[in-house]
C-alpha cells in the first residue's frame, strides 16, 4: 500500500502535504480501499473554521459512510470542486487528484510521519 | 459431531483470492474476498455479463434417512417432505415464538436426502436446534460444512459460461432445481439458485476440486465478461433484489409475516412444526410493522439502524435495515421496518441520515428486476 514519505499522516487515515501555514489534506489510499468505491463526498465550505479531530464532512462508498475528520485547526480556504462529481478519483488517486480541501493551519498539533503511519496500517 | 470449525476458516480458494489481489474481511469468522478490482465494476460486470462467488463459507447440512423429510417439516416453517428430487426451495428455521432464526435453501437430492444451507454466521445455532428437533424421527443429521466447496456464477451470461464445461442440458434445469453433474471433469452438484437476481447457478463441488472448478470457471467466462467479484458487491446485488440477509431484515426478532415472507410458513402440513402455534397468532393478528422498500433522489443513502420518520410529526415510524447507493438504478435504496399505516407505495416518509432529515418514498421491493 502506498504511503507517500514526504507526507504527513493522522491515525484517522488521512494524509497532509504542508506548503508554509497552508496544509492539503486527502485521504490515505489505505482508507481508499477500506471504504470501496466513494460514491459521496461531503466537504466543508470555505471559509468554515475546523478544530482537529471533529468531524468536518463526510465520504460515503457503496458499503458504508465515514466521518471526515479535520486533522488540524485552522481555517478551510479551498475545496476540491472535481471529487464532488467525480468522487471516484479517491480511489483511483488518493495522494494527488483525490485531494479534499486546503487549510490555513492555525495549530499543527501532533501528526505521523510516513514510517509511523505505515507501521500504523501494518499493525491492522 | 462437532460443530466447531477450522481455527483458520480459510476457505479452499483462499490462495485464489490471494492470486487475484482480494481485499479480504472477516465475515462469520471466514476471512473472505470483500472484492477483487471495485464494488461497482464486479456489480456491473454481475448485471451485464457474470460474476464469479466464492461462498464455501456457507453452512451445509446433510439429513439422510427414512423420515428425513417428515424430520425437516418438523424443524422448518416449510414443506420439505413435499419437495420432489432435484428441487430447492427456500425456507425458514424458526424459534417456537415464531422468531427467525435463519433463513435458508434445501435442496431435495433424493428420496431420502436432503441439504439444507444455512448463513455462515447462522450455521451453529442452526445445527444445535436442528438436532434437538430431528431426534425423535429415523433421519441422520450430519454437519457437511466442510465437504463442500460452494462457487457461484450469477449474471446473463452464466449459462453460457456454465455450459463450456459441461454435458449437463442446461435448459432442462429450471430455476430452484439441483442435478448432480460433471463440471470440468469434476463431480458436483449443480443449483439454478443465487442470491443476486440474476440468473446463475450456485455449485457444490469437493474442497480438493475447488481452486480447478474456480480457475477453470475464470478461464472459460472471461471471454463472456466474468470477473471474480467479492461480498460487497454480492451485498448491494441482493439489496437491488429485494432480498432479505440475516442480521439486517431478518433476525430472532421477526417473524416470516413482518419480513413479508409468510408465504414460506406451510400451515397445511400433517405434523406440528416447531414455532405453528406463535406463528398461527402472529398470522392472524396481523403485523405492526413491515418490510418496505425506500428510494431517495438525493445522494446520501439511509444505512443500517437509521430512524425512520413520520414527515408530519417528525415521530419515528421505523427503522433502517439495509441501505446503500444503487449502482444500477444510480440513486439510493433501502429497506427498513415501518409501523403499519407508513407501509403503502407511494408513501413519503423521511429518513435520520446522521442529523439531516432526507425525504424518502416507500416503493415495493424489488428495486431491480432482471429482464426475463
Amino acid at each position: 500500500m502506498s504511503v507517500p514519505a514526504h507526507l504527513k499522516y493522522t491515525a484517522e487515515h488521512e494524509w497532509l502535504d504542508l506548503d508554509g501555514d497552508i496544509a492539503t489534506i486527502g485521504i490515505t489510499a489505505f482508507a481508499a480501499d477500506a471504504l470501496g468505491d466513494v460514491v459521496y463526498v461531503d466537504l466543508p465550505a470555505t471559509g468554515t473554521i475546523v478544530t482537529a479531530g471533529e468531524a468536518c464532512g463526510e465520504i460515503e462508498s457503496t458499503k458504508s459512510v465515514s466521518d471526515l475528520f479535520a486533522p488540524v485547526d485552522g481555517e478551510v480556504v479551498e475545496t476540491n470542486e472535481a471529487v464532488a462529481s467525480e468522487p471516484g478519483v479517491l480511489n483511483t488517486d488518493p495522494f494527488q487528484s483525490g485531494w479534499l480541501f486546503r487549510l490555513k493551519v492555525s495549530d499543527l498539533g501532533e501528526l505521523l510521519d510516513a514510517a509511523a503511519y505505515e507501521s500504523l496500517i501494518g499493525g491492522e | 459431531m462437532t460443530t466447531s470449525h477450522d481455527k483458520s476458516r480459510q476457505t479452499p480458494l483462499y490462495a485464489e483470492h490471494q492470486r487475484l489481489s482480494a481485499s479480504f474481511t472477516d465475515f462469520a469468522g471466514w476471512s473472505m474476498p470483500v472484492r477483487y478490482s471495485s464494488d461497482i465494476a464486479e456489480h456491473i460486470a454481475v448485471r451485464t455479463a457474470a460474476g464469479l462467488f466464492d461462498l464455501s463459507h456457507m453452512g451445509e447440512i446433510e439429513l439422510t434417512g427414512p423420515q428425513a423429510g417428515l424430520a425437516l417439516d418438523h424443524a422448518l416453517v416449510g414443506h420439505p417432505s413435499k419437495l420432489a428430487i432435484g428441487r430447492a426451495r427456500y425456507s425458514m428455521l424458526c424459534d417456537p415464538d415464531g422468531g427467525i432464526l435463519d433463513d435458508l435453501v434445501v435442496y431435495r437430492l433424493a428420496e431420502e436426502r436432503f441439504l439444507v444451507v444455512a448463513n455462515a454466521g447462522n450455521v451453529d445455532p442452526v445445527l444445535e436446534a436442528l438436532e434437538q428437533r430431528v431426534t425423535s424421527y429415523d433421519a441422520q443429521l450430519r454437519d457437511a460444512t466442510h465437504d463442500w466447496a460452494l462457487i457461484a456464477v450469477q449474471g446473463p451470461a452464466a449459462a453460457a459460461i456454465v455450459s463450456e464445461l459441461t454435458d449437463t442440458e442446461l435448459a432442462e434445469l429450471k430455476y430452484y432445481a439441483i442435478a448432480e453433474a460433471t463440471l470440468a471433469g469434476s463431480d458436483v452438484l449443480l443449483a439454478r439458485t443465487g442470491y443476486t437476481g440474476e440468473d446463475g447457478f450456485e455449485i457444490y463441488g469437493r474442497p480438493e476440486h475447488a481452486e480447478h472448478l474456480w480457475t477453470e470457471l475464470l478461464r472459460v467466462g472471461e471471454p463472456h465478461g466474468l470477473v471474480p467479484a467479492g461480498l460487497a458487491c454480492r451485498d448491494t446485488l441482493r439489496l437491488e433484489a429485494g432480498m432479505p440477509l440475516y442480521g439486517h431484515e431478518l433476525s430472532r426478532d421477526v417473524t416470516p409475516f413482518e419480513a413479508g415472507l409468510g408465504r414460506v410458513v406451510a400451515f397445511g402440513k400433517e405434523i406440528a412444526f416447531v414455532g405453528d402455534q406463535a406463528l398461527a397468532v402472529r398470522r392472524d393478528a396481523g403485523p405492526r410493522r413491515l418490510l418496505v422498500g425506500l428510494v431517495s433522489s438525493g445522494r446520501r443513502s439511509p444505512r443500517s439502524g437509521y430512524s425512520v420518520l413520520d414527515p408530519g410529526t417528525g415521530a419515528v415510524v421505523g427503522s433502517v435495515t439495509s441501505g446503500a447507493p444503487s449502482p444500477t438504478l444510480g440513486h439510493p435504496i433501502a429497506m427498513a421496518y415501518v409501523n403499519v399505516g407508513f407501509d403503502q407505495p407511494g408513501t413519503q416518509l423521511h429518513v435520520d441520515i446522521r442529523g439531516t432529515r432526507d425525504d424518502v418514498e416507500v416503493v415495493a421491493p424489488p428495486f431491480y428486476r432482471r429482464a426475463q
